[in-house]
C-alpha cells in the first residue's frame, strides 16, 4: 500500500470516522459493518465499493485497519469526485474533497453516538493541533465541550476555543445535529457557502463542509422521533439558501461534530441568523421546541416547573452562570416554571449560546412570549388554575397555583398567607406573563387582605337575613362570630319562638354589621344546626309527648295563625317599637343568634302552649313584659336577644290571644312560654348575663301584667295549666340540656376564634411584602 | 443614594456586596460586617414569634459616621432582615438629602423583591453569591438614582 498524505482536514476528518467505526475503541481496526454502512452511506455503487475494499487492502487482511480505513475514505473521496479509483489516485488527486456520506447512516450514527462520543474524546481536540479551518477544527469531541461553529464571519479559524458548547446528550442538540446531518446530505454539500473558510477550506468547498457534517452526524444522540421530525423538515431547501446568506453558517457546515447537537444548532443558527432579527424563531425551530416542551410537560398550556427546566436546559453544558442568566430572561413573570412561550424563548437562547450568540440583556423582543394577551389576564396557555406552584402554596408544577384571588375565596379564613406565599414560591399564582397581569401580581403582593374578611362576613350576611325570612329554627347564623353563639344561648332561656323570630330577624341585622376588623367568621359551623336539629327533634317529641299541635319548627308561623308573625322579621319591629332598640341592640350584637335557634325550636310548641294556656302565663307574661324591656334597651346581644324572643313571645300571645293588645307595641306572650321563661330565667341566673335577662323577663311579665287583658288566660282550666306547667318543666329541662350543649360549642368556636386570629397575626406581616 | 449595598445570608457571610466608590469598597466591607452586630441584637431584641412586616426593616443600625475620605458625607447604615434571616444592609450618604424612612423602606422593598425573583431562579443555588444581571442592575439603579 502506498503511502498515504492527508491533509490536516482529511486526518482529523478521517479519524473521526475511523474513530466511528472503530466501535470496539481498539483503535486499529474498525468495525466492518460499521465500514461498510458507511461505503454505502457514501452512495456509491457497490462494485466501486468494493473495489475500495480491494484497493485499500481490506479484502487482503480481512479487516479495516486505521491505514486502510483511511485509504478507504480517500478512495470514496475519490469516487465521488468521478475519479477513477486507483491506487495512486489516492495521492495524485490534488484538492480532493472530503468523502460525503449520505445521511442514511446518520440514523445508525446517531444511535452509535454513545460510543463513538467515547471515541471522539479520546481522538482528542483536534483543533489545537491543527489550525483548523473554521468547523474543521471543530472535530474536537471533547466531552466537556462540542464546539459548534461560531458564527465567525471572518475566517477565523481559532475556532476550537469557542466557548459555544453543544451539549452532548441534550435532547434538544441531538436534534440540531440530527438536523444538521440531514440537511447535509438534502442539499448542504454544495451550497453552503463557506464565507472565510481557511485555506484548507477553500479547495473543498462545500462538498467538505457536506462530509464534515457527515460526520458530525455521528454524535446523533437525538431520539427517533426528533430525528425524524428534523430529517422531514431538514429537507427544506430553504436552510441552505440561507446559509448562504449569512456568513457564519460556514462554520457550521466545517465543524465537525462528534457528538450530539451543534449541527442542529448551526443550523438553526444559521436559520435564524438569515433573518433580520436573529432572535426570531423559525416556525422549524418552534415546532422542534414544542416537542421539547411536550416531552417535559405534554399539556402545552401547562407549565415547566423550575427543576424540570433547569435539569433539562443544564445537559445544554452551558455554564450554571449562563443558564441563570438565560432563565432571568426567559422567565417573563418571574414564577419559577416557563410556559411554551417562555420556554421556547429559553431554549431559543441555549441553542444562540450554544451558537456563539452573546447573551442579550434583555429579552429580544421576538422572544417575548406573545401569546399572552396583554390586556386579558386569562391567557391562552398560561393562565393555569393552579397555585402550587408553588410551592407555596403553589408549586403544582403543570398546574400552577391558582391565582391570588381565587385562592382566597376558596380559603375565606386566612388568606393573607398566600400572599407571601406567592413571593417566595414559584408557583404561587399562575399570571399570565403580561404587564397588567405582573402589575395584578404587584398589587395582590401588596395585599389584598381586607378582603377576605368582609366577602365572607358579607356572605353570611345574606344567608342570614334569607335563613331569618325562612325562619327555620335550625338555622343558625353560624354565627359571624363566636359571640353570635354565644348569645345566642343566652337567649336560649328567653322565650321561644317569638324571640327566636326576632333572633333570627336580629341575626339577619346582626350579620350585616360584622366586625371588619376581625378575622373573618369560619364558614357555617355544622354542628349548631345538629344541636338544633336535636332540639327540633326534641321539640318533635315535646310535641308529641305533649300531644301538643307540632307545627314543628317550620310550622311555627301556621301554627299560630291568629298571631302576628313572629317569623316575620319586620313583624317584631313593627309590633314592638319599643323592641325596635332591643332589635336594634340585637343587630349590633350578632351572636347571641345561633342559640336562639333551639329555643326559637322550642318555642314552637309553646305557641301552642299559648294558644292553649292562657290564663297562668298572663302574670308570668306580664311580669317578663318589662323585664323585656329593659333587655331591649340593654346593650347586652343576650339580653336583647332574649328581649326579641320575649317580644315574639309576646307577640305570639298577643296574636293568640288577644290581637289587640298589641298595645304598648308589646304582644301578649303565649302562657305556655311564662312558665318556661321563668325556668329559663332561673337558669340565666346562673350565668353572668342571667341577671340581665332575669331583669329583663321581670320586664316582660311587668309589661304583660300591664296589658289590658289575656282573656284567654283567665278561662282556662286549673288542670289543663298544671298539665301545661308540666310540660313546661320538661321542655325547660330540655332547653337546659340544649343550652349546656351551646354552652360548650360556644367554647369551642371561641377557642377557634383565637387561634385563628394567632393565625391571622402571624401571617398578616407577609401581606406586606 | 445608596453607596453600598450587602446582601448578607443567613450565615452572615455576604451573598451580593456592592458599592459605588469602588477605591473605598473594603471600608464599606467593614462598615458591613460591623452592622451585622448591631443587626443580629436587633433580631434577638425582638423575641417574639410573630415577625410583622415591621420588623422586618430594622432602621438606622448606627448613627451616622464621617466618610473619612470625604467628610462631608454621612454615612448611614441601615438594615432590614427577612423571614429566612437573610439580611439586607444598606449605606447611604445622607449628604446631599436627608432620604426619608419611606424611601429607605422602598429601597429594601425593592430588594427583597429582586432577591426572591432571584431565588424563583431554579439554576440558583441558595448560598451562592449573586450574579443576577437583574438584581444587579436594580441595585445600580439605585444607587445610581441618588448619586
Amino acid at each position: 500500500m502506498e503511502g498515504l498524505t492527508l491533509s490536516d482536514a482529511e486526518q482529523k476528518y478521517y479519524s473521526d470516522l475511523f474513530s466511528y467505526c472503530d466501535i470496539e475503541s481498539t483503535k486499529k481496526v474498525a468495525a466492518n459493518g460499521r465500514v461498510l454502512e458507511l461505503f454505502r452511506a457514501a452512495q456509491l455503487p457497490n462494485d466501486v465499493v468494493l473495489q475500495i475494499m480491494e484497493l485499500c487492502g481490506a479484502t487482503r487482511l480481512g479487516y479495516f485497519g486505521r491505514s486502510q480505513f483511511y485509504i478507504a475514505l480517500k478512495l470514496v473521496a475519490v469516487a465521488q469526485s468521478g475519479f477513477p479509483l486507483r491506487v495512486e489516485s489516492i495521492n495524485t488527486v490534488k484538492d480532493l474533497p472530503l468523502p460525503r456520506f449520505v445521511a442514511s447512516k446518520n440514523e445508525q450514527e446517531s444511535r452509535h453516538a454513545a460510543s463513538y462520543s467515547s471515541d471522539s474524546e479520546n481522538q482528542g481536540s483536534y483543533s489545537g493541533v491543527i489550525p483548523p479551518p473554521p468547523g474543521r477544527g471543530q472535530v474536537k469531541k471533547g466531552s466537556v465541550s462540542h464546539d459548534t461553529v461560531q458564527p465567525r464571519t471572518s475566517a477565523d479559524q481559532q475556532e476550537p476555543a469557542s466557548p459555544v458548547v453543544s451539549p452532548q446528550q441534550s435532547p434538544p442538540t441531538s436534534p440540531h445535529t440530527w438536523r444538521k446531518h440531514s440537511r447535509h446530505p438534502s442539499g448542504g454539500n454544495s451550497e453552503r457557502p463557506l464565507a472565510g473558510p481557511g485555506p484548507f477550506w477553500s479547495p473543498f468547498g462545500e462538498a467538505q463542509s457536506g462530509s464534515s457534517a457527515g460526520d458530525a452526524v455521528w454524535s446523533g444522540h437525538s431520539p427517533p422521533p426528533p430525528q425524524e421530525t428534523w430529517v422531514s423538515f431538514a429537507d427544506t431547501p430553504p436552510t441552505s439558501t440561507l446559509l448562504t446568506m449569512h456568513p457564519a453558517s460556514v462554520q457550521d457546515q466545517t465543524t465537525v461534530r462528534t457528538v450530539a447537537s451543534a449541527t442542529a444548532a448551526n443550523e438553526i443558527r444559521r436559520q435564524s441568523s438569515s433573518y433580520d432579527d436573529p432572535w426570531k424563531i423559525t416556525d422549524e425551530q418552534r415546532q422542534y421546541y414544542v416537542n421539547q416542551f411536550k416531552t417535559i410537560q405534554p399539556d402545552l398550556n401547562g407549565f415547566i416547573p423550575g427543576s424540570a427546566a433547569k435539569e433539562f436546559f443544564t445537559k445544554s453544558k452551558l455554564p450554571i452562570l449562563e443558564l441563570s442568566h438565560i432563565w432571568e430572561l426567559s422567565d417573563f413573570d418571574k414564577d419559577g416554571a416557563l410556559t411554551l412561550d417562555e420556554f421556547c424563548a429559553a431554549f431559543h437562547l441555549v441553542v444562540a449560546r450554544k451558537n456563539g450568540y452573546d447573551l442579550p440583556e434583555k429579552l429580544p423582543e421576538s422572544l417575548m412570549p406573545k401569546l399572552i394577551d396583554l390586556e386579558d389576564s386569562a391567557d391562552v396557555g398560561d393562565q393555569p388554575g393552579e397555585v402550587g406552584y408553588s410551592g407555596s402554596p403553589a408549586e403544582a408544577p403543570p398546574s400552577k397555583s391558582p391565582s391570588m384571588p381565587s385562592l382566597n375565596q376558596t380559603w375565606p379564613e386566612l388568606n393573607q398567607s398566600s400572599e407571601d406565599t406567592a413571593i417566595v414560591h414559584p408557583v404561587p399564582i399562575r399570571m399570565t406573563p403580561s404587564k397588567i397581569h405582573m402589575q395584578e401580581m404587584e398589587l395582590k403582593r401588596t395585599g389584598s387582605d381586607h378582603t377576605n374578611p368582609t366577602s365572607p362576613l358579607l356572605v353570611k350576611t345574606s344567608d342570614l337575613s334569607e335563613e331569618s325570612k325562612i325562619n327555620s329554627s335550625v338555622k343558625f347564623a353560624s354565627g359571624n362570630t363566636v359571640a353570635d353563639g354565644y348569645s345566642s344561648s343566652d337567649s336560649f332561656t328567653s322565650d321561644p319562638e317569638q324571640i327566636g323570630n326576632n333572633v333570627t330577624h336580629q341575626r339577619s341585622h346582626s350579620g350585616t354589621s360584622p366586625d371588619n376588623t376581625a378575622p373573618p367568621p369560619p364558614p357555617p359551623r355544622p354542628q349548631p344546626s345538629h344541636s338544633r336539629s336535636s332540639s327540633l327533634d326534641m321539640n318533635r317529641t315535646f310535641a308529641v309527648t305533649t300531644g301538643q299541635q307540632q307545627a314543628g319548627v317550620v310550622a311555627h308561623p301556621p301554627a299560630v295563625p291568629p298571631r302576628p308573625q313572629p317569623s316575620q322579621a319586620p313583624g317584631p319591629v313593627v309590633h314592638r317599637p319599643v323592641d325596635a332598640d332591643g332589635l336594634i341592640t340585637h343587630t349590633s350584637t350578632s351572636p347571641q343568634q345561633i342559640p336562639e335557634q333551639p329555643n326559637f325550636a322550642d318555642f314552637s310548641q309553646f305557641e301552642v302552649f299559648a294558644a292553649s294556656n292562657v290564663n297562668e302565663e298572663q302574670d308570668d307574661e306580664a311580669e317578663k313584659h318589662p323585664e323585656v324591656l329593659p333587655v331591649e334597651k340593654a346593650s347586652d346581644p343576650a339580653s336583647s336577644l332574649r328581649v326579641a324572643k320575649t317580644d315574639s313571645k309576646i307577640e305570639e300571645k298577643t296574636a293568640a290571644s288577644v290581637p289587640a293588645n298589641v298595645s304598648k307595641g308589646t304582644t301578649p306572650l303565649a302562657p305556655p312560654p311564662k312558665p318556661v321563661r321563668r325556668r329559663l330565667k332561673s337558669e340565666d341566673e346562673l350565668r353572668p348575663e342571667v341577671d340581665e335577662h332575669t331583669q329583663k323577663t321581670g320586664v316582660l311579665a311587668a309589661v304583660l301584667a300591664s296589658q289590658p287583658s289575656i282573656p284567654r288566660s283567665v278561662g282556662k282550666d286549673k288542670k289543663a295549666i298544671q298539665a301545661s306547667i308540666r310540660r313546661n318543666k320538661e321542655n325547660n329541662t330540655v332547653l337546659a340540656r340544649l343550652n349546656s350543649e351551646l354552652q360548650q360549642q360556644l367554647k369551642d368556636v371561641l377557642e377557634e376564634r383565637i387561634s385563628l386570629e394567632v393565625q391571622l397575626e402571624q401571617l398578616r406581616p407577609f401581606s406586606h411584602l | 443614594m445608596a453607596v453600598c449595598v450587602a446582601v448578607i445570608a443567613k450565615e452572615n457571610y455576604p451573598l451580593y456586596i456592592r458599592s459605588i466608590p469602588t477605591e473605598n469598597e473594603l471600608k464599606f466591607h467593614y462598615m458591613v460586617h460591623t452592622s451585622l452586630d448591631v443587626v443580629d441584637e436587633k433580631i434577638s431584641a425582638m423575641g417574639k414569634a410573630l415577625v410583622d412586616q415591621r420588623e422586618l426593616y430594622l432602621g438606622l443600625l448606627y448613627p451616622t459616621e464621617d466618610y473619612k475620605v470625604y467628610p462631608s458625607h454621612q454615612l448611614c447604615r441601615y438594615g432590614y432582615v427577612t423571614n429566612s434571616k437573610v439580611k439586607f444592609v444598606m449605606v447611604v450618604d445622607s449628604s446631599n438629602t436627608a432620604l426619608r424612612d419611606n424611601e429607605i423602606r422602598s429601597m429594601f422593598r425593592k430588594l427583597h423583591n429582586s432577591y426572591t425573583d432571584v431565588m424563583c431562579n431554579p439554576f440558583y443555588n441558595p448560598g451562592d453569591r449573586i450574579h443576577s444581571r437583574a438584581f444587579d442592575s436594580m441595585v445600580t439603579s439605585m444607587m445610581i438614582q441618588v448619586c
